[in-house]
């Protein structure tokens, strides 16, 4: 019983830079490394140290909180560096690949004809468990819980999005597998949401085993959370399992072949970009080998994700494990003239949602946004901006001021066990005030799990 | 423009800068350069991308949205000088240039008083200025009478200021509308100097006004007389109701300076609407209240009190007069003191509208009520929003509900 969701408020921004649709392989790095900071509130336990021998599969680190929730090594190599932040927070468990990989064997099989007792140990035991997160709170699920439906969204609105029928539609038997694998965790639906554009979906046409909606309108249609709030919205005490079809072929790989294969593909976007297309790398991969001869000099930033939820991250950085895209865009360092650039410019270059910009009336151009706030952080003033972009039935900024204000009670009543961050990403960005949203959402969802931990 | 950045960060700044001598003052060198150049800032978290919109553009929209109503003003300022005075051979620029010498004095105490006591809070609690007061600065002058003393406003604008916006932690905090605050300060605290026959024509200099001059508005006319024997500033006669009504909509009427030209209202909110930065939501149903409450006057007033005439105000005649239109185009539509829900937006225009031309009509004491009607929304807005969200909270609840039973 497929459905249609038709999203109505949000935005679709036009950027600069789409990846055209080929897919180059680069070549095997030297140094993999795995990030506990791609997974919210995570506290990591180690199990390797430096100089240890791993192969693809061996556990590097477990969940303090959880020990069955372990994190495996992409490839095969010696752990190279543990490296450490701020109070000795562990930020990159660095590994230096071998010439030949080889990998720990988890054995194949098919999952259909398994229980969910050795589905759920071997997505553990291969630490691909870390795949699937959890709404609320969108942190790696508990593998004790059980989900009252699972969601994977096959539709990228995000500005310079990859596409994931792209991405997977080399692969669907992989994807098949990895579906029916997810079948066995949950006695509610798998919904798979794909786009009502027909030649964004045809990979996903023939897939069994799940519900095949179709989602139409704006970003952030194809967010998560959205679909939930459609399809089968979230209430306290509930919960719902998600994951991205990328990381259902390689759960697919892992029933298939017996082994971690960390292949993936991630498209290089944005303006500054000489070459934006797709790449055949590995989890855990650095950016350079993708991003090097292609970028614009100047001053840029390369995000590990899109431009609305992604990572900084430097040139020596890794991409993140749940990102499809490396989006590369100019800094905004520049002060800008009011008459000229600033605030009281024609704004030809600028776009917004507000039609104090001319953008509203060039539907069609395509911009070259920079890093710049375009104004500095004020008080709430305006008021209506944010409902435009936010399509749940809740009211984004009255939610936003009862985190500011940590009044628990309120951010329950208002919804807050129904968003991430990354829904309130559009509202972020057309917020006048130039208020940290994302920031404010991601710390009410940690009070309220503390609060209920 | 890199001459003027270096300027502003190398002679300017120093002293200003964390450990100098001023750095006390920073908030005053930091909005020039802010006003000058939009900061370097860049997303640190979040969003790496951002809308290009920001406070000052917006505030700025507002006030080249009030432009047509501050200019027709000062036109109408000298236009009604001059027809009092019995004047008939001064040009468009005598009576501009009248008006504006009236009427600039106004503004510059307004946007003196109040910046200087932004400014001070500023320093104070040490962070940057805001722009709300840019609008709220224009706003005061262009709701005033013209003859109200320079003095007043200034005390006015100062009370605005502090008690109606800093003590609740300054602009986005405030409950009341700033601009209004001001007006209703001086309405009660100098009732003589806000109201009655003599403030809203300037007829100082030589000379007597005009045999017949009365110089009250059309508002305070209507609380006498039948519409149909409404007089001209100089105690002609309108030839028709239509006559009075077009000069009500063209503006060449007596009231407070920006308030009086539907036209130039109009040409606001058609700045405002276009722009997105005023609620069309709240104009249209603060429009629809007033229309509707005139119109139960129309309908009950002549049946059960045949004796006043204000009740038979056509209703359509109520949206043009006294400052009705300008209220709801520029001060209910303040985004900080208005109901910040779509849904709430309704209910708050509507009863702005209603209660607008109810205190008007019924209480002749406050010959304007749409700055009652305005304030008085103010403080019920947070309740309006409160039993709004409180309906979308209970449809979450209702859902887990249906769910579990």
């Amino acid at each position: 019983m497929s459905k249609t969701i038709k999203i109505r408020k949000g935005v679709d921004i036009k950027l600069v830079g789409e990846a055209e649709k080929a897919k180059s392989q680069i070549n095997r790095p030297e140094i993999f490394a795995v990030k506990p900071t791609d997974f919210h509130n995570l506290t990591p336990k180690m199990v390797v140290r430096e100089g240890d021998e791993v192969k693809a599969g061996t556990v590097l680190f477990y969940d303090k909180y959880n020990e069955a929730i372990k994190f495996t090594s992409p490839v095969s190599g010696e752990v190279a560096e543990i490296r450490r932040g701020e109070k000795r927070r562990i930020l990159e468990v660095r590994i230096l690949a071998d010439k030949e990989p080889s990998a720990v064997d988890f054995g194949a099989g098919d999952p259909g004809s398994m229980s969910r007792e050795q589905v759920v140990e071997k997505l553990l035991n291969s630490g691909l468990w870390t795949v699937i997160r959890q709404r609320p709170f969108s942190t790696i699920a508990n593998p004790e819980d059980k989900p009252k439906s699972i969601f994977v969204s096959a539709v990228n609105t995000a500005p310079l999005g990859a596409d994931l029928n792209f991405i997977c539609q080399d692969h669907i038997s992989e994807l098949q597998t990895g579906l029916d694998a997810m079948a066995k965790l949950c006695d509610g639906p798998i919904h798979f949401q794909v786009s009502a554009d027909p030649e964004k979906s045809k990979a996903f046409q023939g897939l069994k085993n799940v519900q095949l909606n179709k989602v139409s309108g704006p970003h952030p249609a194809g967010n998560v959370g959205v679909q939930i709030h459609e399809l089968d919205p979230l209430n306290k005490g509930e919960l719902i399992w998600y994951v991205t079809p990328s990381h259902l072929i390689t759960i697919g790989r892992l029933f298939k072949e017996g082994k971690y294969n960390p292949a993936c593909t991630v498209a290089l976007v944005g303006s500054e970009v000489t070459e934006p297309k797709y790449f055949n790398t590995w989890y855990g991969a650095p950016v350079k080998p993708i991003t090097a001869g292609r970028l614009k000099d100047g001053d840029i930033r390369i995000i590990s994700g899109n431009v609305l939820t992604g990572e900084k991250i430097d040139n020596e950085g890794f991409v993140g494990f749940y990102h499809t895209e490396v989006s590369v865009i100019p800094e905004g360092h520049e002060p800008q003239f009011f008459l000229t650039e600033g605030w009281l410019s024609p704004g030809l270059h600028k776009f917004s949602l507000s039609h104090a910009f001319p953008s509203w009336l060039m539907p069609g151009k395509k911009y070259r946004l920079n890093t710049n706030l375009n104004g500095e952080e004020r008080a709430f003033v305006v008021t209506g901006e944010m409902e435009k972009v936010f399509p749940f039935d809740i009211y984004p900024m009255q939610l936003v001021k009862s985190i500011m204000m940590n009044d628990i009670d309120m951010m329950e009543k208002l919804g807050i066990y129904e968003v991430d961050s990354e829904d309130f990403a559009l509202c972020e960005f057309v917020c006048t005030s130039k208020i940290e949203i994302q920031r404010i959402v991601r710390e009410g969802l940690d009070v309220i799990q503390k609060e209920f931990a | 423009m890199k001459a003027l950045k270096d300027l502003i960060d190398n002679k300017l700044m120093p002293p200003f800068k964390e450990g100098g001598k001023l750095h006390k003052f920073w908030p005053i060198p930091d909005s020039l350069d802010t006003f000058a150049f939009v900061p370097g800032h860049v997303t640190k978290s979040g969003s790496h991308i951002r809308d290009g919109i920001d406070m000052k553009r917006t505030m700025f929209m507002v006030i080249v949205a009030l432009i047509p109503c501050l200019l027709f003003g000062m036109y109408n300022v000298g236009y009604q000088h001059y027809m009092a005075m019995g004047v008939t051979t001064a040009t468009f620029g005598d009576m501009f240039l009248f008006g504006a010498l009236k009427v600039l004095p106004l503004v510059i105490v307004s946007y003196g008083v109040g910046l200087g006591i932004e400014f001070i809070f500023c320093i104070v609690k040490s962070h940057a200025i805001n722009e709300g007061f840019l609008v709220s600065g224009m706003l005061i002058p262009l709701c005033m009478p013209v003859d109200v003393p320079l003095w007043m406003v200034g005390v006015a604008t100062a009370f605005a200021v502090v008690i109606g916006k800093e003590v609740f932690g300054g602009t986005g905090m405030n409950i009341l509308n700033v601009a209004l605050t001001a007006r209703a300060f001086l309405f009660f605290a100098y009732p003589t100097e806000m109201s009655g026959n003599k403030v809203w024509i300037n007829t100082a200099g030589d000379g007597k006004p005009v045999d017949g001059y009365t110089g009250e508005t059309l508002l305070a006319k209507a609380t006498t007389t039948p519409v149909s024997e409404f007089t001209d500033t100089a105690g002609n006669a309108y030839a028709s109701v239509n006559a009075s009504l077009l000069d009500a909509i063209y503006g060449f009427i007596p009231g407070s300076v920006g308030e009086t030209s539907v036209i130039a209202i109009l040409i606001g909110a058609g700045i405002l609407l276009w722009t997105g930065i005023g609620s069309w939501r709240i104009m249209l149903s603060a429009i629809a209240g007033g229309a509707v409450m005139g119109l139960i006057f129309n309908l009950v007033g002549p049946a059960y009190f045949p004796n006043n005439t204000f009740l038979a105000l056509p209703w359509w005649y109520h949206l043009a007069i006294g400052g009705f239109m300008f209220g709801v185009v520029f001060m209910a539509t303040d985004p900080v003191t208005a109901s910040q829900t779509a849904t709430g937006k309704y209910i708050y225009g509507f009863l702005i509208g209603f209660l607008a031309i109810l205190i008007r009509t019924v209480n002749p004491a406050y010959p304007e009520g749409v700055m009652m009607a305005i304030l008085f929304m103010n403080v019920m807005a947070p309740m309006i929003d409160h039993y709004v969200i409180e309906a979308n909270i209970k449809r979450r609840m209702n859902r887990l509900k249906v769910k579990t039973a």
